[in-house]
């Protein structure tokens, strides 16, 4: 393959990660806890659609590629198809990808390469998704028993998608296990802090033939894609 | 620096005068995302603008604006495109800038003292506040309505993406800080 179509490969991983996990946040909208949360989520998402604006642009048409590809077709990690779940687990979710997508960012922002650029806007934003799911981890986990209860049980539910995010990627050039280290000493910082347990068991699936990078996706997926794609497909071409 | 040329410059302070369809007191040059003015014949201009935020929706409504400002002066053909690089920070908006975001009810950014060395966390085994992501050294932030520091954190973002909603504990007031990128 040409630099070119791995440089699409990987802007096309990135930027599905960013846009389902948006659509994923976005569903919280009139529903979070407290109106403060729901503008927090609200503008969190509002990030990682620029965010995948941008990638999805590097990769094809934008809105082609958002609203007329196939469950299939789509490479997002699985941990950002996971539903919403209780608040623990849109919680839970945000720990583990915004510690990853921060730190990918930061490297990715420290050599030259065509995502250079964006990384490095995008990881000062990340920076607070970041702060905001690690704040919200210490005080679930550290608060009361039923709001550790909960954390613990989405910490632990979403750990077998964690191992994902460090398999390689065509067109990322990076020391995957460096980063792999660095994500792990952190979630594992954090959730102690929190008096939780580390999850135990396997990070990814048993499944050889992949996950979400090779277009394997997870049931709920299917339905969020129909919800998400419905508008554009049954008017094709319509505009405000 | 590039060099402008007399009519660059004009149209520059044309387009640098559009105001921040958010923030409707600040100028877009003082908001600092207004890159460069480009002029390619005599009725043809391109315009770079930068996005505070990757994801922040007034891009669009600015490069209207901005295109109409311009052909309102007489160009007849103007392109606006965005650009990414170097990232925006909230250090490029402007000491008047800043002055109107206080006068307007928004605790401004605090500006990073380059000169000064400036901690930074490294690793995981604190809790990072966000802000010293960009090295931003920690002074208080004033309550724009009462000028009082002691002020608290409600929520991390608040109307849009760039602020924080916070609360001043002398005169109570809610209000939001423009948070340092």
């Amino acid at each position: 393959m040409t630099t070119t179509t791995h440089t699409h490969t990987a802007a096309l991983a990135l930027g599905d990660d960013a846009l389902v996990l948006s659509h994923r946040l976005g569903e919280w909208m009139g529903h979070a806890p407290v109106l403060e949360e729901e503008v927090a989520l609200g503008n969190i998402a509002l990030d990682l659609l620029g965010q995948a604006r941008i990638l999805l642009s590097m990769a094809g048409d934008e809105d082609e590629l958002a609203y007329l590809r196939e469950e299939r077709a789509f490479r997002n990690l699985q941990l950002v198809e996971q539903p919403g779940g209780d608040f623990a687990h849109t919680i839970a979710r945000q720990l583990y990808f915004s510690t990853y997508q921060h730190l990918l960012y930061a490297r990715l922002a420290s050599v030259e390469g065509p995502f250079a650029g964006l990384a490095a806007k995008a990881v000062k934003e990340v920076a607070y998704h970041r702060d905001h799911a690690e704040q919200w981890t210490l005080r679930l986990g550290d608060g009361t028993e039923e709001s550790h209860e909960r954390m613990q049980r989405a910490c632990t539910a979403l750990w077998r998608f964690t191992g994902e995010m460090f398999a390689p990627l065509d067109g990322l050039d990076l020391d995957l296990s460096e980063l792999e280290s660095a994500w792990l000493e952190s979630v594992r910082s954090v959730l102690e802090r929190a008096g939780l347990a580390v999850p135990e068991g396997p990070r990814t699936g048993a499944w050889r033939a992949g996950a979400g990078r090779q277009g394997l996706h997870t049931e709920s997926f299917g339905r969020m894609l129909a919800e998400m794609q419905h508008l554009h497909r049954s008017h094709p071409g319509a505009s405000w | 620096m590039v060099t402008l040329t007399p009519l660059e410059a004009e149209l520059l302070e044309v387009a640098g005068s559009v105001l921040d369809p958010e923030l409707p007191v600040v100028t877009l040059r003082e908001l600092g995302v207004l890159r460069a003015v480009h002029v390619r014949d005599a009725d043809t201009v391109d315009v770079e603008l930068t996005p505070t935020y990757t994801g922040c929706p007034a891009v669009e409504a600015m490069s209207l604006d901005i295109e109409r400002a311009l052909h309102a002066h007489g160009v007849r053909e103007v392109t606006v495109r965005t650009v990414l690089s170097p990232a925006w920070s909230t250090d490029d908006i402007s000491a008047e800038g800043r002055r109107k975001l206080r006068e307007f009810g928004i605790a401004p950014p605090r500006v990073r003292k380059a000169a000064e060395p400036v901690g930074i966390t490294l690793g995981p085994t604190r809790t990072r506040d966000a802000s010293a992501d960009v090295g931003v050294a920690l002074e208080p932030i004033l309550c724009p309505h009462c000028g009082s520091a002691d002020t608290e954190l409600l929520s991390r973002f608040s109307s849009t993406a760039c602020k924080a909603l916070r609360r001043c504990l002398a005169c109570r007031e809610p209000f939001d800080h423009f948070k340092e990128l």
